[in-house]
C-alpha cells in the first residue's frame, strides 16, 4: 500500500539525520478479535521533532502507541527504537489522567518514581535525587506544586506533573496520548508550546495523539494522520490535503481551510459511502 | 497515687504469662497489619482485605473441625481465597468487587458447615466466639514462631515490591509502560495481604480483623502525605490499639458481669475507631491552621 509511505521520502535521507531516527515502525500490521486496527503502518521519528498522531476516535491512535510501547504485539511487521535499552528509551504519558485525591503521592513522588520506580525495594534518599527531582519539575513548570498530592492538581497541573514523570529517565521519545482532550484552550496552549521547547531543547523526539489537529498545526514538524487502519507521514502541508486523505480513508474527503484552521470534511457528491461522513472538526467529542 | 495506679491498671497486668502473650502476638501482628494496610487502603482493596478475613472463619472452623492449630486454618483458607480472587480477576476494578463478593460468600457457607460440623463432632460451641471474635489472651507461646515468620515473609514481600507497588497503584498503565508486571505485583501484594489478614484473624477474629488491617492505616493516611510515614504511622497507631485494648480487656474483668472481662477484640477495634475520627479531626485542625 503506497499510502503507507510517506508522500515525500524525507526518511532515507541518509547521513545525520538517520542517526538520529529515534523510532522506526516498518510495515506494522495488528489483528485484534478479528478486525484489521493497523494495517501496514510504517514511518519513523527523529529527535527534536515534534509529530502529531492525529486520527478520529477508533482510528487506532491508542493502539499504535501501545505497540510503541511494547505492551502489545504487532501481528506483522517491526518496532525499532533506537538505543541500548529500549523499553526504558521510550517516556509515556497516558490518557485521561485522573488520579485519586487522597492518594499519599506528591508530585514529587511521583516525579521521582520517573527515576526508578520499576526496581524493586525502597529508594534511598540523597540530596542529589531530591534536587534532579526539583529541577526537573522547575523545567516543565510544575515546581509551585511540588508538595502537592498529585491527586489534588487540576488536569493540566497533573499532565506537567506527568511529563516530568516521564522525562526525568532521560528518554529518547516521549508518547503522549490525547493530552489535549481534557485541557481549555489556554491549557491546551502552555502544554503544546512546553511539548515543542522539549523536543527542541531536549533533542527527543515527541509524539501527540490527537483527534484534532488544530492545536498542533503551528507547533509540529510532521504529522502521521492515521484512518481505516492506515497511516500518511509526511509534514503537515503535504499530508494535509485532499488527495492523500481521500486515498487515505478510501472515499472523497475535502480539506478546507479557514484562516488558521484547517476542517477536513467528507467530500460533496462522494458516492462511495455516502452514509459515512467524516466530519473531524473539534466539534468531535 | 498507688491507688489510681491500680484503677487504671489492674495489679498483676505485667506478670501475667497470659498477658505477656498476648501482648508480644498481639504486637508482632498489629505492627504487620498496620504497615501492610497502607497498601490497602492506597490500592482500596479494603473490601478484598474483609472478604478475606471474613473467609478466614472457614479456615479457622475447618481446623477446629480437623484439631489443628488454628493459624494454619486461617493462613491456609487466606491464601487459597486470595489465589481464587486473582484468578476470577482482581486486576479489574468492576471484576475485583465482584470476585471478592463471590469468594466471601463461599467463604461463609463453609464456615456454617464446618462450625455446624465442630459442634457436633467436639459435643462444644465454644470454639466459635473465637474464631469469629478472636481471644488472643487464650492462645499459647507455641504460636510465636509461625506468626513471626508469616509476618516477615509479609513484609518482607511489601518491602520488595515498595516502588513497582506504589507505581502501578498510582496507575497500572503508568507502570506497564515502564516494564513493570503490574498483574504479577498485584498478585504478590494479594498473598502478602492473605497472609496479614490471617495473622489478624487469629488474634482479633476473623470477623474483625479487617478493622485492624484498615482502620490504622487509613487514620494515618489523614495524617501524611508520604506512603513510607504512613506505613509507620499506621503501625503505631495498630500497636499503641492492641495494646490499650489488652489492658482495658484486663481491667474490665472487674466491671459487670464480674470476673467475665469483655472481649479484647471489642476494645481494640473501638479504640482502631476512635484513632480514626481523631486523626480526621487533627487534619481538619491542620488544613484550617494552613
Amino acid at each position: 500500500m503506497e499510502l503507507a509511505q510517506p508522500p515525500t521520502a524525507p526518511l532515507s535521507d541518509g547521513g545525520a539525520a538517520t542517526t538520529d531516527r529515534v523510532l522506526q515502525l516498518a510495515g506494522v500490521t495488528v489483528d485484534l478479535g478479528g478486525r484489521r486496527i493497523l494495517d501496514d503502518v510504517s514511518f519513523s521519528l527523529r529527535a527534536g521533532e515534534l509529530t502529531g498522531l492525529i486520527g478520529s476516535n477508533g482510528a487506532g491512535k491508542t493502539t499504535l502507541l501501545r505497540v510503541i510501547l511494547g505492551l502489545l504485539a504487532p501481528t506483522r511487521g517491526a518496532v525499532t527504537v533506537a538505543g541500548p535499552d529500549p523499553r526504558h528509551s521510550v517516556g509515556y504519558v497516558p490518557q485521561k489522567f485522573m488520579l485519586d485525591p487522597d492518594l499519599p503521592v506528591r508530585a514529587r513522588d511521583l516525579v521521582a518514581l520517573g527515576i526508578d520506580g520499576h526496581h524493586l525495594g525502597v529508594a534511598r534518599p540523597s540530596r542529589e535525587r531530591r534536587e534532579r527531582v526539583t529541577r526537573m519539575l522547575d523545567a516543565v513548570g510544575a515546581g509551585r506544586f511540588a508538595d502537592t498530592r498529585v491527586g489534588r492538581l487540576s488536569g493540566g497541573e497533573q499532565q506537567r506533573v506527568l511529563i516530568a514523570h516521564a522525562l526525568i529517565s532521560h528518554p529518547r521519545l516521549l508518547l503522549l496520548d490525547e493530552p489535549l482532550a481534557n485541557l481549555d484552550l489556554r491549557s491546551a496552549r502552555e502544554a503544546v508550546d512546553l511539548l515543542a521547547r522539549i523536543a527542541r531543547e531536549q533533542r527527543i523526539a515527541v509524539m501527540i495523539s490527537a483527534h484534532e489537529m488544530n492545536a498542533l498545526l503551528p507547533v509540529m514538524d510532521r504529522v502521521v494522520y492515521l484512518a481505516e487502519g492506515r497511516a500518511a507521514c509526511g509534514p503537515a502541508d503535504e499530508v494535509v490535503r485532499a488527495d492523500v486523505l481521500s486515498r487515505l480513508y478510501g472515499h472523497r474527503v475535502e480539506v478546507i481551510r479557514a484562516g488558521e484552521r484547517v476542517l477536513v470534511v467528507a467530500g460533496e457528491g462522494d458516492d462511495a459511502e455516502p452514509s459515512h461522513p467524516h466530519h473531524h472538526d473539534s466539534e468531535e467529542r | 497515687m498507688q491507688a489510681l495506679l491500680h484503677a487504671i491498671v489492674e495489679p498483676g497486668f505485667f506478670a501475667d504469662g497470659a498477658v505477656q502473650i498476648a501482648a508480644t502476638l498481639g504486637g508482632v501482628v498489629a505492627v504487620v497489619a498496620g504497615l501492610i494496610g497502607v497498601f490497602t487502603v492506597i490500592r482500596s482493596q479494603a473490601f478484598a482485605g474483609h472478604a478475606l478475613s471474613d473467609i478466614g472463619s472457614a479456615g479457622g472452623s475447618s481446623a477446629y473441625l480437623a484439631g489443628v492449630a488454628p493459624l494454619w486454618g486461617f493462613v491456609g483458607i487466606s491464601v487459597l481465597a486470595a489465589a481464587a480472587m486473582e484468578q476470577i480477576g482482581v486486576q479489574r476494578a468492576r471484576g475485583r468487587d465482584v470476585a471478592t463478593g463471590i469468594v466471601l460468600g463461599v467463604g461463609f457457607a463453609l464456615a456454617s458447615l464446618f462450625l455446624y460440623l465442630g459442634m457436633t463432632y467436639h459435643n462444644s460451641s465454644g470454639e466459635i466466639p473465637t474464631i469469629l471474635f478472636g481471644s488472643v489472651f487464650t492462645l499459647s507461646a507455641a504460636n510465636l514462631p509461625l506468626v513471626i515468620g508469616l509476618g516477615a515473609v509479609a513484609l518482607l514481600t511489601t518491602l520488595t515490591l515498595y516502588r513497582p507497588l506504589l507505581l502501578a497503584s498510582v496507575s497500572p498503565e503508568l507502570a506497564a509502560a515502564r516494564g513493570v508486571h503490574v498483574r504479577v505485583v498485584g498478585a504478590a501484594y494479594l498473598f502478602a495481604l492473605a497472609i496479614t489478614v490471617a495473622l489478624c484473624d487469629l488474634t482479633i477474629g476473623a470477623i474483625l480483623s479487617t478493622a485492624l488491617l484498615v482502620g490504622p492505616a487509613a487514620a494515618a493516611l489523614r495524617l501524611t502525605d508520604r506512603p513510607h510515614r504512613a506505613a509507620l504511622l499506621a503501625a503505631g497507631i495498630s500497636l499503641a490499639c492492641t495494646w490499650l485494648g489488652l489492658l482495658l480487656a484486663w481491667d474490665s474483668f472487674y466491671w459487670p458481669p464480674l470476673r467475665h472481662g469483655w472481649p479484647v477484640s471489642f476494645f481494640i477495634v473501638t479504640l482502631v475507631l476512635a484513632a480514626y475520627l481523631a486523626a480526621g479531626a487533627l487534619a481538619r485542625g491542620q488544613t484550617k491552621r494552613g
